[in-house]
């Protein structure tokens, strides 16, 4: 199987090389749905208990490298097909305004394909260092196809962010592989399970902790969150789709794979990432209520839902600390369904925001408004996912959510005072992101698509095509099935988070009683949530038949003339909220006021920046600038002088040496006197 | 089955009750109890007026806002008898059906482009989300103190063990009191008979609400006050026989509706930017709950 995905990988990166711009795009899409559909029917049949193992022969170097897709590794596999099958085709669509762009085009796809390669690889492969080659792989890839617009300066600092970030990331994942390697001598998983049972308890919370910052950089969990509020709008709308849907997934992925292999104390890492998450989840959220750039809200509301995947991931590491089974199941559970559930639904957000950006040309919302007049579809799509990022019934969010609520609560039961006081603060914690959540996107709803335009914009706007819309279709539908039909959905989870429990014995009722058997219920209520509300549209219909509906001005306040511009404003949305939050946050403001007695033009601007960032990437930079900046004058710009560095490298290479060599003897000379 | 009747009979005269007591201690006479049905049954033969710049979600989030109000209504129990559904982690359901209420209601103002409606739509997402974690906390207190995950789990074990409970019940009753009024936007938070739009947060949302749609979401509040009215009811019923439990059960509402009219007399609005420290406020007596629940159980070790 590996073989042939291999040679069709290869076969569509070379034909895509030759043929036109158009071609380009169709081998691409083609090719990631038949590797999709392939590497799915794998998965599926691993998701249901029948895995696929391969082992590659390797080299001496790394040793052999076995392929395997177990439910943990399906369950990811499917979440990226997923996502990845529906960028690659609104992707397909996106990119037609760009086609003069042929040479960019080219490498865009090459490395659209490698990142997918990459991604199927990371999840299935289970030897540390080809696993660093995959994750190499995909760093790069990823950065060839966020910097797509590299006329841009802003693109190509994003880019770079991006790219330097990762690699701190790989950093800390190789020194976890390497010291294993060292300690064990083979660099496939299963020396790290030998070698975490054999080792004490603090060993393996550190090997564990230095996987976790690794695989959290790339994931996005505070502070190390940094590179995606730049990396995301700066990238093509389907690419930021499938970074926030499936790229910052895989380092959960990693997360959760490590805690299969590594043996340690489960509940002190569970209440780390548990701190952690809750941090990143409402830090996360804070500051996705203050931006104005759409695509910078999304990609802080990423970080948001990292950490209420976070959540679940130290629900269940608990859990397992202190066999509280059911806590575990529910944790995992909920991570497992809300990385699916946030793959889906931020990726449809992000096309939406694609989109909207085709239309009117920008992603300031404070210039946007009353688009769902022209774009009513887009609307609607947007509206649904906002109701499920929110995580609000009918639909996905609520069902993961749901879960780890659950896992909270259950919790409950078994606890001690401390953990009694972790259990507050999480429930606090996750009511309180639901709620910013709330704030945030009837916001980035309603002054996006609702009211009037604020702006006048140069071309006339219109609906996309329905090509476009067709994957964003394709999204929501399955949205809206793991919301009304979740208990097929728990089905199919509960082989991966069998495996945490390590029960030889598959258990088929695990999943049958409990929190998890409200699930039945829950969708019985969406189904009469759905049905009382037509029913009432109905006696609507027939009560108010026969009257009489006028259309006049919205209520002024007996001022029959308003503007645009009286409406409120995505600033003044949340001014209550950023007042109340400003010492916690970081707001540039540049106002001019009125202060003469005939005034200037006023002028008002807010700027929302990251105060962790200023602390954990500015501050650093500038002390690190401090240092290096007397030796400014080394880069001078002249190729005669970095050849003369070359030269004195090289010389000092050899030559040094050979003169401590020298003086040794010299040394050994004089003793012997 | 029996909860929601009487939760739905509740709302019918629940309103009235409070608009009788603020007339009667301002030294009014004061309409009809059945006035505010009167006043919905009136707008419902009327007709509408709709704003140019309103699109579809206008129209549909009265009735979405009406429908999660009667959904959130069937997991409440009447005492030791269950709602039409009951399952473990029912209020999380509750908590949340009804902020997908209160989503629509907010973008539904925000739908009119006008500059009043935004405001409040703007303070009501605020408020309700500083009054979530009051409840949930308050929940998982009682769900530690019983052992329990569905509302009427929770209510029908409640007063098994000791009468200590009733203390947490009269807390409990005090929180989810405040909750009702932040929720239904009446005093200390919202002045729902004030005359200036600035000062207002739930009452401007709905400016440009007309006939129909406006008497669905006057009756969806007069439900919601029901509806809080039979979770405090069912802080103190969860164990009597049914013949002592519905006049015990009527008897709260109407002593519950009065209570607000008091409150509505004598208290004035706070002004809005105190209004968050009020309603944290509730977050730590919900903790104080929690504490207690603590103590009773001798968890500090």
């Amino acid at each position: 199987m590996i073989n042939i995905l291999i040679i069709i990988l290869l076969s569509s990166i070379i034909s895509v090389l030759f043929v036109s711009t158009k071609s380009k795009g169709i081998i691409t899409v083609a090719t990631v749905i038949v590797i999709a559909s392939l590497s799915s029917f794998f998965s599926i049949k691993a998701l249901f208990g029948e895995s696929y193992q391969v082992v590659l022969s390797g080299t001496i170097m790394f040793g052999k490298v076995p392929v395997i897709i177990d439910s943990l590794s399906a369950w990811f596999i499917l979440t990226i097909n997923f996502t990845i099958v529906t960028g690659a085709m609104y992707g397909f669509n996106y990119m037609k305004k760009y086609r003069e762009k042929k040479n960019e085009i080219t490498l865009h796809c090459i490395a659209f394909l490698l990142v997918y390669f990459a991604l199927l690889g990371i999840s299935s492969v289970q030897n540390g260092f080809i696993f660093l080659l995959l994750w190499e792989l995909m760093a790069l890839s990823a950065f060839t196809l966020v910097i797509f617009e590299h006329e841009k300066p802003e693109t190509i600092k994003a880019g770079l962010n991006y790219l330097i970030q990762s690699h701190f990331s790989i950093v800390f994942i190789m020194l976890g592989f390497i010291y294993v390697a060292f300690k064990t001598g083979s660099y496939g998983f299963d020396a790290i399970v030998s070698f975490s049972g054999n080792q004490s308890v603090l060993a393996g919370t550190v090997l564990f902790l230095c996987f976790f910052i690794g695989f959290a950089i790339k994931s996005g969990f505070v502070p190390f969150h940094t590179w995606l509020p730049y990396a995301h709008p700066a990238a093509p709308t389907h690419v930021s789709g499938i970074m926030s849907g499936v790229l910052i997934k895989i380092g959960i992925y990693g997360i959760l794979r490590m805690l299969l292999l590594i043996r340690t104390d489960y509940t002190t890492i569970g209440y780390i990432i548990l701190f952690i998450s809750l941090f990143t989840g409402i830090y996360g959220v804070m500051l996705a209520t203050i931006q104005h750039n759409l695509k910078k809200l999304l990609a802080y509301h990423s970080v948001e839902n990292i950490g209420i995947i976070g959540i679940g991931i130290g629900l269940g590491c608990i859990g397992l600390g202190s066999s509280n089974k059911w806590m575990a199941i529910l944790g995992f559970s909920g991570a497992l369904l809300h990385t699916l559930n946030h793959s889906l639904f931020k990726s449809l957000l992000f096309y939406s925001a694609g989109n909207i950006y085709q239309a009117a040309h920008t992603l300031n919302v404070e210039r946007l408004g009353g688009l769902i007049k022209k774009m009513p579809q887009t609307a609607v799509l947007f509206l649904v996912a906002s109701i499920a990022i929110c995580g609000l019934p009918p639909l996905n969010g609520f069902i993961s959510e749901f879960l780890i609520y659950g896992g909270l609560y259950n919790w409950l039961y078994s606890a001690n005072l401390i953990s009694l006081i972790a259990i507050v603060f999480s429930i606090g914690g996750l009511v309180l992101i639901g709620g910013l959540a709330l704030l945030c996107f009837t916001k980035a709803f309603s002054i996006v698509f609702l009211g009037n335009s604020r702006e006048k914009h140069d071309d006339e706007i219109y609906e996309t095509g329905f090509w476009q819309l067709f994957p964003m279709y394709l999204t929501v539908s399955l949205m809206i099935l793991i919301g009304l039909f979740p208990s097929f959905f728990i089905n199919a989870l509960k082989r991966p988070v069998a495996l945490y429990l390590q029960s030889a014995v598959f258990d088929q009722n695990i999943i049958k009683v409990g929190v998890v058997d409200s699930l039945q219920t829950i969708s019985w209520l969406f189904f009469g949530l759905i049905l009382f509300v037509l029913v009432i549209v109905g006696l609507r219909k027939l009560i108010t038949r026969k009257k009489n509906i006028e259309i006049g001005s919205t209520w002024g306040c007996a001022y029959n003339n308003p503007t645009s511009k009286l409406q409120y404003t995505a600033s003044s949305y949340v001014r209550s909220y950023s007042k109340l939050a400003k010492p916690l946050l970081d707001i540039e403001k540049n106002e001019v006021g009125i202060d003469e007695v005939f005034p200037a033009e006023k002028h008002y601007e807010t700027d929302p920046y990251d105060k962790i960032e200023r602390i954990f990437i500015d501050k650093p930079l500038k002390l690190i600038n401090r240092i290096t900046d007397p030796f400014l004058f080394l880069q001078n710009g002249r190729l005669q002088t970095y050849i003369l560095y070359g030269i004195i490298f090289i010389a000092s290479v050899i030559g040094l040496p050979l003169i401590i060599e020298k003086i040794i003897s010299i040394f050994h000379f004089l003793n012997n006197l | 089955m029996l909860s929601i009747i009487l939760i739905l009979f509740t709302s019918i005269f629940f309103t009235g009750i409070i608009i009788r007591t603020k007339s009667i201690v301002s030294g009014r006479k004061g309409p009809v109890i059945l006035q505010p049905v009167k006043d919905v049954v009136r707008l419902f033969k009327k007709g509408a007026i709709y704003s140019e710049t309103t699109s579809i979600i206008f129209r549909i989030a009265p009735v979405i806002y009406f429908s999660t109000v009667f959904m959130a209504c069937l997991v409440v129990p009447f005492g030791s008898y269950k709602g039409i559904v009951s399952f473990d982690g029912d209020f999380i359901f509750f908590a949340y059906i009804l902020a997908l209420g209160k989503f629509f209601s907010i973008i539904s103002a925000m739908d009119t482009g006008s500059s009043f409606e935004g405001m409040g739509a703007s303070r009501e997402a605020l408020f309700s989300m500083f009054a979530e974690p009051a409840f949930f906390i308050l929940i998982g207190s009682f769900a530690l103190f019983t052992g329990n995950t569905s509302f009427h789990n929770i209510f029908s074990t409640l007063h098994l063990g000791s009468s200590i409970t009733y203390m947490l019940g009269g807390l409990a009753a005090f929180v989810l009191l405040m909750i009702s009024m932040i929720e239904n936007s009446r005093m200390p938070v919202d002045d729902p008979k004030t005359h200036l739009e600035l000062t207002m947060i739930h009452e401007v949302m709905i400016l440009d609400n007309s006939g129909f749609d406006l008497g669905l979401i006057l009756s969806t509040g007069y439900l919601k006050f029901a509806m809080y009215g039979a979770i405090i009811a069912d802080f103190f019923i969860g164990g009597l026989f049914l013949i002592w439990a519905i006049p015990l059960f009527l008897m709260i509402q109407v002593l519950y509706a009065i209570m607000i009219g008091l409150i509505e007399s004598f208290m004035a609005r706070f002004r809005m930017n105190h209004n968050p420290q009020f309603i944290l406020t509730l977050s730590s007596v919900s903790f104080l709950i929690f504490l207690g629940v603590l103590l009773v159980l001798d968890k500090f070790v």
